[in-house]
């Protein structure tokens, strides 16, 4: 039987829980087996990480928790067709991927403005605002105005707040669809950057790409929020 | 711009001149380890000599901290015990 108090380390907000299933071979052996706390742990420890990922491509939460709800049912359907092909996580969350993307195109379709729809239009945008660099002269291209050094508590004490959680969570919404679902897999959800691309079909160059536009905007954003952007006394 | 900061420019100069301006834009190369052996050389002595990326780097580091502490969505139990239910008849059909 699986270990029920593996369940229990989870409980640590920074280490998450889809880091928590390391023997996926005996897992999948335990679930084609009939095994209800095999399904309970995968269950638990990706439920979570799929509503967030989910919620990158729909804006509603309840249409979130449908398409996941659907993922698992899915998940039910397939266990076993599975292939180990991939591995069982990133086979869970390209379900998810693409029934929030068939979902996220269909909502689109009826909300005029919900920010779902975006995709990469902005490729060219620097990753900081160019007028906080030298314009010209021997050291063009270094800072004029260098980002504030944050001390050990900053943001992370501001963030803990449910005014700060708010505004951290709008600025990942405000972010294109592509830049966001990259963002949540690898920096919300802790996924590793091998099973971010191969859940999304993409180059690993592209992933770096795409995360860097996201981290950057996310980051952007907090400096703003702390109020340290432009150096202060 | 002091004796000293000049001389460093100058290291950084002669040592392939990253901007921070680059440097910016490949942060997350950086933190990858993706990059080659001498881009990276490059961009160790452009944050030893630049205080300004070195705060620059930190706060995305603090972002990426920041972005992995967001609460985990709970599971409501009326979901998993629907889910542990549909696993339980699958299995037993
Ligand atoms: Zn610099």
């Amino acid at each position: 039987m699986l270990a029920p108090e593996r369940r229990v380390d989870q409980t640590q907000g920074t280490a998450r829980s889809s880091n928590a299933i390391q023997d996926e071979q005996r897992l999948l052996a335990a679930l084609r087996d009939g095994d209800e706390a095999a399904f309970a742990l995968l269950v638990e420890c990706y439920h979570g990480s799929l509503i967030r990922v989910a919620m990158a491509h729909v804006s509603d939460r309840s249409v979130a928790e449908e398409v996941v709800q659907e993922t698992w049912i899915a998940v039910l359907e397939g266990l076993d067709r599975f292939e180990s092909r991939s591995s069982l996580k990133t086979w869970i969350f390209s379900i998810l991927t693409n029934k929030a993307k068939t979902r996220g195109v269909r909502e689109s379709r009826h909300v005029t403005f919900s920010g779902v729809g975006s995709t990469d239009g902005e490729a060219d945008e620097p990753a900081v605002d160019p007028s906080r660099f030298m314009a010209s002269g021997f050291w063009v291209d270094h800072w004029a105005s260098p980002p504030h050094l944050w001390d050990d508590d900053t943001p992370e004490k501001q963030f803990l707040t449910k005014e700060g959680m708010l505004y951290l969570e709008k600025a990942i919404q405000a972010l294109p669809l592509n830049l966001r679902q990259v963002l949540v897999m690898r920096d919300v959800e802790g996924l590793g950057s091998k099973e971010v691309c191969a859940i999304l079909e993409i180059t690993e160059a592209n992933q770096r790409v795409l995360l860097h536009r996201a981290r950057s905007k996310v980051r952007q954003a907090l400096e703003q929020y702390v109020g340290g952007g432009r150096r202060q006394p | 711009m002091t004796r000293d900061e000049l001389k460093n420019r100058a290291i950084d100069y002669l040592a392939g001149k990253v901007t921070c301006k680059e440097f910016t834009e490949a942060a997350t190369d950086y933190l990858e380890g993706s990059q080659t052996w001498l881009g990276w050389v490059r961009f160790q002595m452009h944050l030893g000599l630049c205080p300004g990326c070195r705060a620059y780097l930190r706060q995305m580091k603090k972002t990426i901290h920041t972005l992995g502490r967001l609460p985990e969505e709970p599971i409501p139990p009326a979901v998993r015990d629907e889910l542990l239910q549909r696993f339980r008849t699958g299995k037993s059909r």
